[in-house]
């Protein structure tokens, strides 16, 4: 199965930023909020260089990241504000164990990809990825692979998310 | 032979428990708190009809972070909770209680052995008492609730030996410091059993700290190998008789040695847990605020450790001092041992117990370029409002309130 859509390289000084936390992906001062619809606007707000972020996304897009992302907090806010935004997926290095979970149980598609840097994708290209056979495809060929989804990850995926998932095995 | 983790696992589970293969795990406790209480409630109303929870009885919310609410938002959710609460006989630790994973330690429901999972990212440092602990998003926090499992891929462990004994000055914070300093990347998703003299010599509250921080080290858990001291407290507290969980002759996927021979008062620059340096390296660093409490280091141990050096004297008439217990009974031994008096004297604030400023809390945030230093775990930007947070012990913090700079527990 293929997804398809424009990248976004969270960058800093011409690297991936590593260590993307979940202060800067989504400030402890909007936790109050449990209206989903509320969250989209403020992903990213407190990443410096990116708070205009959910202004320019576009439904569909795909975000690539360095190392750890989603690091520190539990929140889902986290994971759902990218979901109100449309995002399709995010590509990283590697990411923080509890934000890949809550991404995975919402049905977020997070990717690790260890050498995504090394890749020849501009911001704004169009890619494909491969979820089953982890490929990261740009007109048509494959540039580099990453992790496929693991047989859980693709089945809540597939469901939606973790709820369903559930009432789909019972 | 199979790491803690693994024989946890496999007393919680009819599948096979491998590295890399994702079983069903059964769990024993479920706690949701005030931040994501409120959206766990939401989950549960909206994907079931009625009927939203498996055993009430292993089923707990506390209020950790904004407690006593100080905005209608949160007390809304607080109210949330609460109301969910009571109409399906789950028992709730108010706003008075303290931090839930310091509180499911003190109430006996948390011991070795047990599975426990929370909406508190560092719900891990249950690892201090050899039990599994995890923090989750709403999602899969209100799918326990449910169902009274979740899914997890079995982590690789990581075997750490603490090497050698430190003559000088030193505390398990900054254990804590070099430990993420020297396991950033290394311990990423991975369990990290912890072993050394210098852990057997940690108290539970020296535990606690150094577990809170494996979220900070980027790992899934922390275990500590409970020892006799650990085990009669967990059973007075459980009134149950604890069996504790050994590794013995693991396969670890790695094993690291950490010296910690020359140990010493250490401190986390802005922005980043892992940016660790001695302090003595540091230079001066003059600070405006400092915070002692969170879940690593406001426990009795933390405020006897700060009150020794504050007991007598002054704080810097430039700093503000706000000291947070964890829970409610240490908030009592403080109050009857004379430390909140002495506290007072001093010139700091003491609070109520709770998380204070980790998450936008009441007690602990800073005004733009104001520079604190904090016992907390994180010093992500923004983390704890908007000025620089520097990572220290509560020796370090109360010597650095003394003198206005950043100064180690040692130099007082």
């Amino acid at each position: 199965m293929k997804i398809c859509g424009r990248v976004w390289k969270l960058e800093k000084d011409g690297k991936l930023i590593d260590d993307i936390d979940t202060d800067m992906i989504y400030h402890n001062k909007y936790l109050h909020i449990t209206d989903k619809k509320e969250m989209g606007k403020y992903a990213f707000s407190n990443l410096q260089g990116w708070e205009d972020f959910p202004k320019k996304a576009k439904k569909g897009d795909i975000i690539f990241a360095g190392e750890n992302f989603g690091c520190g907090s539990s929140r889902q806010q986290a994971v759902d504000c990218f979901i109100q935004l449309g995002i399709n997926a995010i590509v990283a290095k590697s990411f923080g164990a509890i934000y890949r979970r809550n991404a995975i149980n919402s049905g977020l598609v997070v990717i690790e990809c260890k050498d995504i840097d090394r890749v020849d994708i501009k911001n704004g290209e169009e890619i494909e990825i491969d979820l089953i056979k982890g490929e990261i495809i740009k007109n048509g060929k494959i540039l580099i692979k990453a992790t496929p989804m693991s047989a859980i990850q693709y089945a809540i995926y597939k469901a939606g998310n973790l709820f369903e998932y559930a009432k789909s095995i019972q | 032979m199979p790491t803690i983790i693994e024989k946890i696992f496999q007393n919680h589970t009819g599948d096979r428990v491998e590295v890399g293969e994702t079983i069903w795990l059964e769990i024993d406790l479920r706690t949701a708190r005030d931040f994501a209480g409120a959206n766990v409630v939401k989950n549960l109303i909206e994907n079931y009809g009625g009927n939203y929870v498996n055993n009430a009885s292993k089923t707990f919310f506390t209020f950790d972070c904004n407690a006593p609410a100080n905005t209608i938002e949160y007390a809304t959710n607080h109210q949330i909770c609460r109301k969910f609460a009571r109409e399906n006989g789950i028992k709730i630790y108010d706003v008075d209680s303290g931090i839930g994973s310091h509180v499911v330690i003190e109430e006996g429901l948390a011991y070795p052995g047990v599975t426990a999972v929370s909406t508190d990212s560092h719900f891990n440092l249950l690892g201090a008492v050899g039990a599994f602990g995890q923090g989750m998003g709403d999602v899969d926090i209100a799918f326990a609730f449910k169902t009274g499992k979740i899914w997890f891929e079995v982590p690789p462990t990581i075997k750490v030996n603490f090497l050698g004994m430190p003559s000088d000055a030193w505390s398990a914070k900054d254990l804590a410091l070099l430990c993420v300093k020297e396991l950033k990347r290394v311990a990423l998703g991975k369990a990290i059993e912890f072993y050394g003299d210098i852990i057997d010599s940690l108290s539970l509250d020296g535990r606690i700290t150094l577990s809170s921080m494996v979220t900070e080290m980027g790992g899934i858990a922390g275990f500590i190998t409970p020892d006799k001291r650990i085990i009669s407290f967990c059973e007075k507290n459980s009134g149950k008789k604890i069996k504790p969980v050994y590794a013995d002759d693991a396969n670890y996927e790695k094993e690291i040695d950490i010296d910690v021979s020359t140990l010493e008062p250490m401190v986390a620059l802005p922005p980043s847990p892992s940016n660790v340096r001695r302090v003595r390296d540091v230079g001066d660093v003059k600070i405006d605020s400092v915070f002692i409490g969170s879940c690593t280091n406001g426990r009795m141990d933390d405020m006897l450790s700060a009150w020794k050096i504050i007991k007598g004297k002054k704080i810097s008439e430039d700093v503000k001092m706000k000291i947070v217990p964890a829970t409610r009974r240490i908030w009592k031994e403080m109050l009857d041992k004379g430390l909140i008096k002495d506290f007072f004297e001093a010139g700091a604030i003491v609070s109520h117990a709770c998380c204070a400023g980790c998450a936008s809390g009441q007690i602990g945030m800073t005004g733009i370029d104001e520079n604190q230093a904090s016992t907390s775990n994180r010093n992500f930007k923004g983390k704890q409002g908007a000025g620089n947070t520097y990572l220290v012990s509560p020796a370090t913090a109360a010597a650095s309130a003394l003198s206005g700079y950043i100064t180690g527990g040692d130099e007082i």
